[in-house]
C-alpha cells in the first residue's frame, strides 16, 4: 500500500465531473479528503490522502492529469522558515497529526513535512510566523 | 552570617576567569554534577554556572532618541513603521513598547486576530539593520517650530537606542489549561476544549531565577546576556513578588520573582531579539537573557543543582478562572513532566506544549560560558539585592 497526500486543482470546465468517484471505481484507490474548497475563478481545490498500490496511484494520477486537473504532491508546499522558527513548540500543541513535534529529551522542533495534511493550523498559532502553507506559493490555505 | 565549607568572592572568582581558570558549567550539566559529588564539593569544582532563557517577554521595549533636525520638533506623537511610541518623554525621546500594535491594526475586530507586527518587530527589524519609516508630528513651539518630519531610519543612525525591559525573565509561570467548551486565544497560545492541550513557558532548570531563588547573587548591576549583547540587571521586576509560595529546595511553586533589565540596543542582535504574534492577543517580543550565577558557596551550588523533576507550577484554567482572578489550579505538575509531552489533569491524560525556547535557552547558556571561558566576560557584584523573602 502506498499512502500520501496531494493536491489537486480543477479546472473550472470538469468540476461537474464524477472524477473522483472513477477514480475510486476504475483504479480502486482509497481516499481521505483532507480540504476541498471552491477559489473565486470557480476553480476546485482539493487536499486528498491516497491510498492504493502504487501502480494503481500512479495510474490514477494519470488519469486525473488527462481530465485537466493538476496534480501536486503535498511535501512541496509545507515550508517551516528556519530563520524565523526559534524552536518553542507553540505548534506542536495544535499540529494534529504529529507532522510537529518535539524531539527529547533536546527538546527541539521538529517538522515531518511527509505528516503534513495542510490543515493550516501552525501558521497563525506560531508566535514568529515561521510556517507558511500555500497550494501554489500564493494562495493560503489557512485562510 | 551563615558557616560556609567553601567560600568564594566575585573578585576570586573574576581572577580565575582572567587567568584562564575558571570552571563553568551551564545549569543542565550543574544538575549530575550536584547530585553526585554533593553541593560542597560542587562548590570546590564549579565557579560559575551559566543559565538562559528564550521567550515571549511582554514589558519589554526601547527609549530612543531619534534626534534633533532642521527646523527643530518637539514630538507629540511618533511612529516607527505605523507603530505608536510614547513621546511624553522629552522632545525627542520615545518610549518604544513590545507589545505595541501598529495603528492600523484591526485588533480583535475578527476573532482572533492576528497582530502581524507590532512594537517587537520594530525593535527586531531595527537591530537587524533595516530601514524603519519614522514619522513625527509637532504642535510648534518657539523653539520646536517643525509640525511634521517623516524619514527613513536606521538603528546605526539613531543617536541613542536603549533597550528597556521593566519586567522580564519570571521566575516561573503558571501551566494553562482551557477547561470551558471553546477555544481560548490567549498570551499562552491556543487551548483547545475541555482542557484537551495545555501550555506552559519557563526554561526549568535552565532559567536564570530557578537557579538563584532566593537572589542571593542576582541584584542590581548583574552583568547579563541581554539580546545577544551585554546589559545588566537595573532593579527589581514590575510584579516581582519574593513571598509566593516556595518548594523545600527554595524553587517558587508559582509565578514569583522579575527583573528590570536594560542593555545598549545597538549591540544586540536580531536573533535574541524577535517579534511574536499571539493570535487573539497580540503582538510582544520573544527575548533571549542569560545570567551567570557565582557558585560562592555550596549553598549557591544546591540551588543551581535543581533539575527539571523538583521544578513545580500549578496548572490553570485560562477559560474563567484567569481573566475573573479566581484563585484556583487544577493541581501541580513539574518541568519533567510538562517537557515528557503529557501530564494529567482530573485523571483524563493532556499533552503539553512549550512557548520557552529550551533549544535556545541552552545556546544562551552555553554562549555565556564561552565568553567566560574566553575571557570576555567577567561578573558584576550587585551592588544592591533584588526584595527578598519578608
Amino acid at each position: 500500500m502506498n499512502t500520501r497526500i496531494y493536491v489537486l486543482r480543477f479546472p473550472k470546465e470538469v468540476i461537474d465531473q464524477p472524477i473522483i468517484c472513477n477514480l475510486v471505481k476504475k483504479f480502486d484507490i482509497e481516499f481521505n479528503i483532507l480540504k476541498a474548497t471552491i477559489l473565486m475563478q470557480q476553480e476546485g481545490v482539493m487536499v486528498l490522502e491516497f491510498s492504493g498500490h502504487k501502480a494503481n496511484v500512479k495510474k490514477g494520477i494519470k488519469y486525473l492529469e488527462e481530465m485537466g486537473v493538476k496534480v501536486r504532491s503535498l511535501a512541496g508546499n509545507i515550508r517551516r522558515d528556519d530563520e524565523k522558527c526559534y524552536q518553542c513548540g507553540a505548534c506542536t500543541g495544535i499540529c494534529p497529526t504529529g507532522a510537529l513535534h518535539i524531539v527529547r529529551p533536546e527538546m527541539a522542533v521538529a517538522f515531518d513535512p511527509d505528516k503534513c495534511t495542510a490543515c493550516g493550523l501552525c501558521v497563525a498559532v506560531c508566535p514568529a510566523r515561521a510556517m507558511e502553507v500555500s497550494l501554489n506559493g500564493d494562495i493560503d490555505l489557512a485562510a | 552570617m551563615k558557616e560556609y565549607k567553601v567560600q568564594k568572592t566575585y573578585d576570586e572568582i573574576n581572577a580565575r576567569i582572567r587567568a584562564g581558570e575558571a570552571v563553568v558549567v551551564t545549569a543542565e550539566e550543574m544538575v549530575p554534577i550536584v547530585k553526585k559529588h554533593g553541593p560542597v564539593e560542587a562548590a570546590r569544582r564549579v565557579d560559575v554556572v551559566t543559565t538562559g532563557t528564550f521567550s515571549p517577554m511582554c514589558s519589554s521595549g526601547a527609549i530612543i532618541n531619534f534626534g534633533h533636525s532642521n527646523p527643530t520638533i518637539k514630538g507629540h506623537r511618533v511612529w516607527f513603521n505605523n507603530v505608536p511610541a510614547y513621546a511624553g518623554i522629552a522632545a525627542v525621546d520615545v518610549y518604544l513598547g513590545a507589545t505595541e500594535p501598529t495603528e492600523d491594526d484591526p485588533l480583535n475586530k475578527v476573532f482572533p486576530g492576528e497582530f502581524r507586527y507590532g512594537g517587537g518587530h520594530v525593535i527586531e527589524d531595527l537591530v537587524a539593520g533595516k530601514r524603519v519609516h519614522l514619522k513625527v508630528i509637532g504642535y510648534g513651539t518657539d523653539c520646536y517650530p517643525a509640525k511634521l518630519l517623516e524619514k527613513e531610519v536606521t538603528l546605526a543612525e539613531l543617536p541613542y537606542a536603549l533597550l528597556l525591559n521593566p519586567r522580564n525573565c519570571y521566575q516561573n509561570y503558571n501551566c494553562a489549561i482551557n477547561l470551558s467548551d471553546r477555544t481560548v486565544h490567549c498570551y499562552m497560545g491556543t487551548l483547545k476544549p475541555k482542557g484537551r492541550n495545555a501550555t506552559y513557558c519557563s526554561a526549568g532548570e535552565l532559567s536564570p531565577l530557578m537557579n538563584d531563588p532566593y537572589y542571593l547573587t542576582i541584584g542590581m548591576g548583574t552583568k547579563i546576556f541581554l539580546g545577544g549583547g551585554i546589559g545588566y540587571v537595573t532593579w527589581h521586576g514590575t510584579q516581582h513578588n519574593p513571598n509566593a509560595l516556595r518548594a523545600e529546595n527554595g524553587t517558587t511553586r508559582r509565578a514569583a520573582g522579575t527583573l528590570m533589565v536594560q542593555g545598549d540596543l545597538k549591540q544586540m542582535s536580531s536573533r535574541w531579539l524577535k517579534g511574536v504574534s499571539m493570535q487573539g492577543y497580540g503582538s510582544s517580543m520573544a527575548v533571549g537573557i542569560g545570567i551567570p550565577i557565582p557558585v560562592l558557596n555550596e549553598e549557591i551550588a544546591g540551588y543551581t543543582g535543581v533539575s527539571d523533576a523538583e521544578i513545580f507550577t500549578q496548572i490553570v484554567d485560562y477559560s474563567y478562572d484567569y481573566s475573573h482572578a479566581v484563585a484556583r489550579n487544577y493541581g501541580e505538575v513539574s518541568y519533567a513532566q510538562l517537557k515528557s509531552g503529557e501530564i494529567e489533569v482530573n485523571g483524563q491524560t493532556v499533552p503539553t506544549a512549550p512557548l520557552s525556547s529550551v533549544v535556545r535557552a541552552r545556546e544562551i547558556a552555553e554562549t555565556l560560558k564561552e565568553w567566560i571561558c574566553r575571557r570576555e566576560f567577567t561578573l558584576e557584584k550587585p551592588i544592591k539585592l533584588l526584595p527578598g523573602v519578608s
